[in-house]
């Protein structure tokens, strides 16, 4: 059956589909509409397996490799999720560069920060709606059909990690949905996981730049780059003193 | 099709006229019709919607009729997969609404009153959120116009 969105609204198909179904009862769904069949197999063939309770992805970060004043992972996240430039204090952030410098030492480091994807977020905890959700897969997600914008989590959250957006927005990346009124936060990049890129976007950028600060990989696999790095090499959590277990780390803190 | 009512099957002329057709009487039915039809199929009422054809060559996933009935419940029940579940490229999904019923003209399936998603919406008085977070452009577009 065609779509024909020109056809008048009122057209009723009582005739057809009551064919339709003797058709169908009679070759016993044989040859029933080979359009629709195919359609439906290549359809389905597609379908992703969804978030896989196996896998905990997560992030290690260099910080003995991250340039200081050096942003491409920021721009690089920007670009991918459709974010325009933080101009004012109150503009979203998904990823935010902090610098850092030991008074007695005067060693400085530059950390980029974003959502850690806490195994105990407490973002998730004190959600009223159920809006913010952790994965099966470890990501820390906000469902903004539900989110009130109560902004909650943004004070749960210890890391600062939470944004509100505050504007309307227009022009949106088609993979990554964002809205004023909502709250949001670094995605780990989960439309690119959810296809089956190994990477996200800062994590590529960094690469890119000659940095390669930042490692993303399946913290659950032991042979995966991610693993082998925090097994070899001593990284911290940040704040690991309130046990919400973060996915992301980071080493020479 | 003259009458606007009719659009969603709902067709209260329809079901008026049935009924003075079974009371029998002409002479009513003519009174009710003289009342009622110029204010149904008058000028100046709500308009129409006019239905923007879908993109030449492409196969909706549903047959219309179903489609303009449980859109909303397939799009709803698929958003729960896809947002916490991380299930993608399912049956029913919004983009895929978008890649095919986007404008010719405008590029998009929400941008004026014409556009396929608003044409109806606005005439059935239902006010959609989803293009205030969604993309209303087909991904082609929006890469387009970011590049």
């Amino acid at each position: 059956m065609k779509t024909d969105p020109a056809a008048p609204l009122a057209e009723s198909k009582p005739r057809r589909r009551g064919f339709l179904g003797v058709a169908a009862a009679g070759m016993a769904g044989v040859a029933l509409a080979p359009g629709i069949r195919l359609i439906e197999i290549a359809q389905a063939a597609t379908v992703s397996a969804g978030a896989s309770p196996k896998v905990r992805w997560g992030m290690l970060i260099d910080t003995t490799r991250c340039a200081e004043g050096c942003t491409d992972c920021v721009d690089a996240c920007n670009t991918e999720n459709g974010i325009a430039p933080a101009t004012r204090s109150t503009d979203p952030q998904w990823i935010r560069k902090i610098e850092i410098k030991e008074v007695k030492t005067g060693r400085s480091a530059s950390v980029p920060v974003m959502c850690q994807h806490c195994a105990e977020p407490p973002c998730v905890d004190v959600c009223p709606t159920g809006a913010s959700f952790k994965r099966a897969d470890g990501i820390v997600l906000v469902d903004r059909h539900s989110c009130i914008g109560c902004r909650y989590c943004v004070m749960a959250c210890p890391y600062k990690a939470r944004s509100f957006v505050h504007e309307p927005l227009a022009d949106q990346k088609p993979d990554v949905p964002r809205g004023k009124g909502c709250v949001e936060s670094c995605t780990l990049c989960v439309h690119r996981i959810d296809r089956g890129d190994k990477t996200t976007a800062c994590a590529e950028a960094c690469a890119k730049a000659g940095h390669g600060a930042i490692v993303f990989g399946d913290l659950n696999d032991p042979a995966s780059e991610i693993s082998q790095r925090i097994r070899a090499a001593t990284s911290t959590q940040l704040r690991a003193d309130l046990h919400l277990d973060p996915g992301v780390r980071y080493q020479g803190l | 099709m003259t009458n606007p009512r009719c659009a969603f099957d709902a067709s209260p002329s329809r079901g008026r006229r049935q009924r003075t057709g079974r009371a029998g009487s002409a002479a009513s039915a003519w009174v009710l019709a003289t009342i009622l039809l110029p204010a149904y199929a008058g000028e100046g009422r709500t308009p129409l919607p006019v239905l923007e054809a879908a993109t030449a060559g492409t196969q909706c996933v549903e047959p219309a009729d179903v489609m303009r009935r449980n859109h909303m419940r397939f799009l709803k029940h698929q958003r729960d997969d896809t947002v916490r579940a991380g299930v993608r490229g399912a049956k029913y999904s919004l983009r895929a609404c978008v890649d095919c019923h986007a404008s010719q003209k405008t590029a998009s399936v929400a941008k004026v009153e014409t556009n396929f998603c608003v044409s109806c919406h606005s005439y059935a008085a239902v006010r959609i959120d989803c293009f205030e977070c969604h993309s209303s452009r087909p991904q082609a577009v929006a890469q387009q116009a970011s590049k």
